[in-house]
């Protein structure tokens, strides 16, 4: 999923320091399950704005709400139940959502409440850790299931590097060195040969670096 | 000019349970600050930050939650979810410039303690020297 977390208060209430109606808007998909930005957050946030607001001797209207998802078009729609409620939205969904909401809404003022952080799981509650980087090209069939773009720091596509000390990354002792955790997966799934082929200079194009990418299903669309 | 604050008080239903009992009067007699006003929760893990946000908004000079100590909570974890929560809002205010003394976790033995009573008192102390909270402005 994607993972997130809410900017400092401070930041938002300056965003929206010319506002007399907000709507708080939330997302119940990735950012609801990384308790980012779902209805908890919402009300929280929204009680913030309005203690900000005050404690400042402003007056704001403040309305929660939360749609399904942020990144669908059919979802952005629902903005309209609050139509007339609000004159800015602080969308706590991932940037999706505020890109959505900007594409779809264009005379709309809407701020991002999260920063949007990475792809990644739920390692312990509480705890979420970076595990894909989109990067488009999926190598995790070479690597044990292990990705090397996302969890190695310098994305090495051959490792280990010489940074690479007891099973831990240079760049922090906390972190884990991936291509370590490959070599030793794949030997404990009868693959350690892998670690022998040499991986190509890689193509980074699918990675983003040719611009906005853009997915296309010829049988979905109409 | 006298200042009264007005104190809401969390509470799990078993630090809370012989204070209740107590009644209006016997809480008076022991000494209860007649300002804490107690918001019982099944659970200490019941409690919300949005809880404690809205006590804010309602007009609370000062907020405190009383649970279980950490380690022998009726429901395992239910007073150290409590402490994160409260922790939360300390941050929270602090971040908004608010003295993060406003609000309170205490944590106490099951039943009526005159450290429950003087949890109160030491609040009433507290918030009475601080003041109005600043979230009291005329805007509203």
């Amino acid at each position: 999923m994607i993972i997130a977390e809410r900017k400092p208060v401070n930041e938002i209430l300056d965003m929206v320091k010319d506002a007399k109606k907000v709507l708080v808007l939330g997302c119940r998909g990735c950012v609801t399950v990384c308790s980012a930005g779902g209805e908890r957050e919402v009300e929280i946030l929204a009680s913030l704005i309005r203690l900000g607001m005050k404690k400042q001797g402003k007056k704001v209207k403040v309305v929660e709400g939360t749609l399904v998802r942020q990144c669908d078009r059919e979802y952005i729609d629902a903005i309209d139940q609050w139509k007339g409620k609000y004159d800015s939205i602080v969308s706590m969904a991932c940037g999706v959502g505020v890109n959505f909401i900007a594409n779809l809404r264009p005379t709309t003022k809407v701020y991002p409440a999260v920063n949007t952080s990475f792809f990644g799981g739920s390692a312990d509650q509480g705890v979420w850790t970076e595990q894909c980087a989109g990067c488009g090209d999926c190598v995790l069939h070479l690597t044990g299931g292990l990705c090397p773009v996302a969890r190695c720091a310098k994305s090495l596509m051959n490792g280990p590097c010489g940074g690479s000390v007891d099973g831990r990354c240079e760049i922090n002792s906390e972190v884990e060195c991936v291509w370590q955790l490959i070599h030793d997966r794949l030997g404990r799934i009868d693959n350690q040969e892998a670690m022998n082929t040499i991986a190509p200079i890689r193509d980074w194009r699918s990675a983003g670096h040719g611009g906005p990418r853009k997915a296309l299903r010829d049988d979905l669309t109409i | 000019m006298s200042f009264t604050p007005n104190i809401q008080a969390f509470c799990c239903h078993y630090t809370s349970q012989q204070t209740i009992a107590e009644g209006k009067e016997g809480l008076k007699q022991d000494g209860m600050p007649e300002n804490v006003i107690l918001n019982r929760l099944v659970c200490g893990g019941k409690l919300q930050i949005s809880d404690l946000l809205k006590a804010f908004e309602d007009g609370a000079d000062g907020v405190y939650f009383v649970g279980c100590p950490p380690d022998e909570c009726h429901n395992v974890k239910g007073s150290l979810r409590a402490a994160k929560k409260v922790a939360a809002v300390r941050q929270a205010l602090i971040e908004l410039s608010v003295e993060p003394e406003r609000v309170e976790m205490f944590h106490m033995e099951r039943g009526f303690h005159p450290e429950f009573v003087a949890a109160a008192q030491e609040m009433n102390k507290r918030i009475t020297a601080l003041g109005p909270c600043p979230f009291k402005g005329d805007s509203k």
